[in-house]
């Protein structure tokens, strides 16, 4: 259960889902299950090598099967696509550079038929040495990956690809002076840290179906996070003016960031093209998912850091190497993220932070729940006990005497307030709720150690903190329209695939317009050509943005309601309230209106009509954000911190390594709790999700590139059996002072620092530092069994 | 080949090829777009169904194995509009979130429960975990079975 301080009639109750019943029922429809008059089934022919050249593709015998309608090739395809960078096509033309990237297409009637036509086509190549390790691909004379990157159209003052480099982006950090800070420092700690590529693992895979239409339109249908951050990339990539182009997004199964972006649209549509304007699906199975769509990516990281002896951080020195894999995406803007974001909710006046994007051969990276930040925590908060520990301090005080708050500024010189958040009492909240008393003595584990226990135990505790990684002018809105019974449609492409926040936008509207939660309709599909502009549904900004335009919309209403009453109830409409579906004269409650009299317009008993359709206009778009100082990194690019806390409890079996997890305690600070109950599944959601990335997920690659584990039993995701034996949820409520009611996004933060708390609690049961995730039982045993303090592998 | 399955109560004669799956029998045939693909391949649970009173993943039984067998899917659930305790439960716990893996859930948890009408909760982890959920955290999903089973028991 969560509490929360809410005093309002709607907003903070926990209201089920909208979208509960056609859920439960089936009924609900994906893009998976979608099926249009006359559509064909496209397939794809993967790279098998990490990098190569193609020398020739030969289609001709896929050609001849029968039932395939159309085959295209890279080289017929003079389209770039990217977010940030314009540097990938819409199948590869004379390199792949990664394993799993697409080389061929073909539609057919079939599913089956274009797998085989696939099957038939010939590809010669000229196999490439590739570079897998991003520290490597900056070495000079390392293979590059883009060889023409200095001729790629990018976003400029914001990104900063280099010429003859593997490098699209390095974003930097400068605060004070590092050196001097290292100076006054009494002691000075250098660690390493490693994150492999994960997946997101949505359980309906990428899926799209488009259709080139006769009058130069594109239709498309899609499994997206983002419909108009789709339209506006499918008009730059094929010069389709925007409202030409229709992007439809039914019911979403799972994005977390891998379907934020544009994907397969483009190669549907040239399929589409080809084959005479047929409307083209493509559906990657499970194993094409993992191969060919984007992942987490990989990171390394160095910190370098200065304290006192009485535990203040004087200066820190962070390197962050990103491994983008092949294709820019959304990778270039985490590694701009993670560089103001890189210090960990501390203050820390000397700061010097190096954040570099690198491409790679290996399946592109892009954004996945926590935007790079549960990567860079894992280093941040696994440093900070280390740090602590050599101080011989508690690591909750260690933390305490350096964490942000109100009066302090952040690494990028933004000031923190009032409102701004109390990670503090994050902190201390859940080394509450797992009864923290200190770490284990050095002596207690040797103890156990000549008991010959078996099952020994381990606290640790780790912050996060996270900002929305967006544009500086990110925008959105929301439409509220009256039906005659004074009922209400919300209108948003803001995409609710399962995050509640719909559901929270309905109680916002009816807090607003004092009406029941129950007459608030928000239709599940959006569409770019009917529902409003939305950036992109990313970044854990929905329900603030869009709760503000809501906000602003249900007002907008309110205006036309009275405005209309005024003239009916002959008075000024300030004196006029909004309560219970009804407006009237604040002195004469008795003699009202209700909503559903004025929703069409206002008609007198002589036939007389006044008003017209009520219909609310609200639009947000994020204040007083400023792009960096590209040598400073120095600027504000957050529209709000959220902070946080987790705590776990783990037990540890030392002859096989594996770990039981007994508790984890989550406090975030959100400013205003919307609906508590769909809070409290987003944080038990997310807290599962961190955990797979802690204990078991990673992709593994052989030495050439390949992808060894494509295949939901070969990379795990956590299931039932897997979960911990006991999850506390409690939250910190420090209004933010531009939220709806307060509030701030919470959606990213539950999976943040899950991996970097359990590290610490595996240190504390077992005295043994691991640098690398995930910390599987295999790995955990070769640690103990290494008899070292230290395991880097 | 020629085929006869009940599904959900109602009596389907159909044709089908030698390779076609119950998941494409069910899904593109007879168009019942409730079950759910997630992997094709039996490692996810989406696509679970109940055959002859035993919980199945669909995409690794063929449709001609399914001649003259019971099929029970999502779509028999619910009574029109009146809601299966267990749907009635998963919402109010918060059993589902994107939604796409929760027909397969819930026809592991009816089973399970037609089986097992008074599971432990390591019985329920048990029974769904062969359903993988990326979203929910699986922990509400526990609770909801458990209320369920805790109102008939
Ligand atoms: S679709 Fe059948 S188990 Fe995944
Ligand atoms: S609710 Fe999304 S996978 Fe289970």
């Amino acid at each position: 259960m969560i509490e929360t301080k809410s005093e309002y009639t709607y907003v903070g109750k926990g209201y089920p889902r909208k979208d509960g019943v056609e859920k439960v029922t089936g009924t609900a429809v994906f893009t998976h299950d979608l099926v249009i008059q006359g559509m064909l089934h496209a397939k794809t022919l993967m790279s098998p090598y990490a990098y190569a050249r193609i020398k020739s593709i030969d289609t001709e015998e896929a050609e001849r099967i029968p039932g395939v309608r159309a085959v295209v090739t890279g080289k017929e395809l003079n389209y770039k696509v990217g977010l940030y960078v314009l540097d990938k096509d819409i199948l590869a033309k004379d390199y792949a550079r990664y394993q799993g990237e697409p080389v061929a297409a073909v539609a057919a009637d079939s599913e089956l038929i274009a797998e085989e036509a696939c099957s038939r086509i010939k590809v010669e190549w000229e196999v490439l040495d590739p570079v897998l390790d991003p520290r490597e691909a900056l070495e000079p004379g390392a293979p590059l990956v883009h060889p023409d990157l200095e001729n790629y159209g990018y976003m400029k003052g914001v990104f900063s690809p280099r010429a003859k480099t593997n490098i699209p982006h390095h974003q930097k950090v400068r605060k004070g002076n590092v050196e001097e800070g290292f100076k006054k420092a009494d002691l000075t700690v250098k660690n390493s840290f490693y994150n492999p590529p994960v997946q997101h693992v949505p359980i309906e895979t990428h899926v799209s179906i488009a259709q080139a239409q006769p009058d130069g339109k594109a239709m498309i249908w899609t499994s997206a996070q983002s419909p108009y951050t789709v339209r506006n990339l499918f008009s730059v990539c094929f010069g389709i003016p925007h409202e030409n182009i229709r992007v439809k997004v039914p019911y979403v199964g799972g994005g977390f960031g891998g379907k934020a972006g544009i994907h397969l649209e483009p190669l549907c549509y040239v399929l589409s093209k080809k084959s005479g304007g047929r409307p083209v699906k493509l559906a990657m199975t499970r194993e094409e998912e993992f191969n060919t769509m984007p992942s987490r990516q990989g990171l390394y990281s160095e910190f370098k850091t200065g304290v006192t002896r009485d535990g203040k951080i004087t200066a820190l020195q962070v390197k962050y190497y990103w491994d983008a894999g092949a294709y820019a995406d959304y990778g270039v803007n985490i590694g701009r993220a993670a560089a103001y974001s890189g210090a960990g909710p501390y203050e820390v006046d000397n700061c010097k932070i190096d954040s570099y994007v690198v491409y790679t051969n290996k399946v592109f990276g892009t954004a996945y729940r926590g935007f790079g930040h549960l990567e860079l925590l894992w280093g941040v908060e696994r440093n900070m006990d280390i740090i602590a520990r050599k101080l011989g301090m508690d690591p909750v005080d260690f933390r305490m005497k350096n964490v942000l708050l109100p009066g302090a500024a952040t690494i990028t010189g933004e000031k923190i307030t009032e409102h701004t958040g109390r990670v503090d009492k994050c902190l201390e909240a859940v080394a509450m709720e797992i009864k923290w008393s200190g770490c284990k003595s050095e002596e207690k584990r040797k103890e156990e150690k000549r008991a010959g226990k078996v099952r020994v135990r381990g606290k640790g505790i780790a912050l996060l903190h996270k900002a929305p990684a967006m544009p500086s002018s990110t925008s959105t809105a929301v439409i509220l329209k009256f039906n005659e019974n004074g009922s209400l449609d919300l209108m948003t492409s803001l995409i609710d695939y399962g995050q509640g926040t719909y559901t929270a936008l309905s109680q916002i509207a009816a807090e607003e317009l004092k009406m029941p939660v129950e007459k608030i309709n928000i239709p599940w599909d959006s569409d770019t050509s009917l529902t409003p502009y939305d950036w992109q549904t990313v970044a854990s900004k929905g329900a603030f943005l869009s709760g503000n335009a809501t906000i602003i919309a249900a007002r907008d209403c309110i205006k036309q309601i009275k405005e209309t009453a005024s003239r009916v109830l002959r008075c000024s409409a300030e004196d006029l309230v909004c309560e219970n579906e009804r407006v009237y004269v604040r002195h004469k409650p008795d003699e009202y209106l209700e909503y559903k009299d004025l929703a069409y317009g206002y008609v007198y008993p002589n036939g007389n009509a006044i008003g017209g359709p009520i219909i609310g206009r609200g639009r947000y778009m994020a204040q007083g954000l400023t792009n960096l100082d590209p040598e400073t990194g120095q600027g504000l690019p957050a529209l709000n911190w959220t902070y946080g806390a987790h705590a776990i409890e783990i037990e540890v079996d030392i002859e096989t390594g594996e770990i039981e997890i007994l508790k984890i305690a989550s406090s975030f600070d959100v400013g205003q709790v919307l609906n508590k109950d769909l809070m409290r599944g987003q944080i038990i959601g997310g807290v599962i999700q961190g955990l797979g990335s802690a204990v078991s997920e990673e992709f593994r690659f052989s030495k050439e590139g390949r992808f060894l584990n494509p295949t939901l039993v070969d990379y795990k995701i956590l299931t039932s059996k897997d979960i911990p034996h006991e999850m506390t949820q409690h939250v910190v409520e420090t209004s933010q002072e531009d939220g709806p009611y307060g509030a701030r996004g919470v959606a990213e933060h539950p999976m943040l620092s899950v991996p970097s708390a359990l590290g610490n609690a595996l240190y504390d049961a077992l005295g043994i530092d691991y640098f690398r995730l995930p910390l599987n039982s295999e790995r955990v045993y070769f640690g103990i069994k290494s008899g070292k303090k230290e395991f880097h592998d | 080949m020629d085929i006869t399955v009940k599904v959900n109560g109602i009596e389907y004669r159909e044709n089908v090829p030698a390779n076609m799956t119950l998941l494409q029998l069910l899904k593109d045939r007879l168009q019942l777009t409730g079950t759910k693909e997630g992997c094709g391949i039996g490692e996810c649970g989406a696509c679970t169904v109940i055959m002859d009173g035993k919980g199945v993943v669909s995409c690794l039984i063929l449709a001609v194995e399914a001649d003259r067998s019971e099929i029970r899917t999502i779509e028999g659930e619910a009574r029109g509009e009146d809601l299966s305790e267990i749907q009635r439960a998963f919402i109010e716990y918060g059993g589902t979130q994107c939604g796409f893996c929760t027909p397969g859930m819930i026809m592991s948890a009816r089973e399970l429960l037609e089986r097992n009408p008074n599971p432990s909760r390591e019985e329920i982890a048990e029974a769904i975990s062969g359903n993988l959920c990326r979203c929910t955290g699986y922990e509400p999903i526990i609770h909801a079975i458990e209320a369920v089973a805790r109102k008939k028991g």
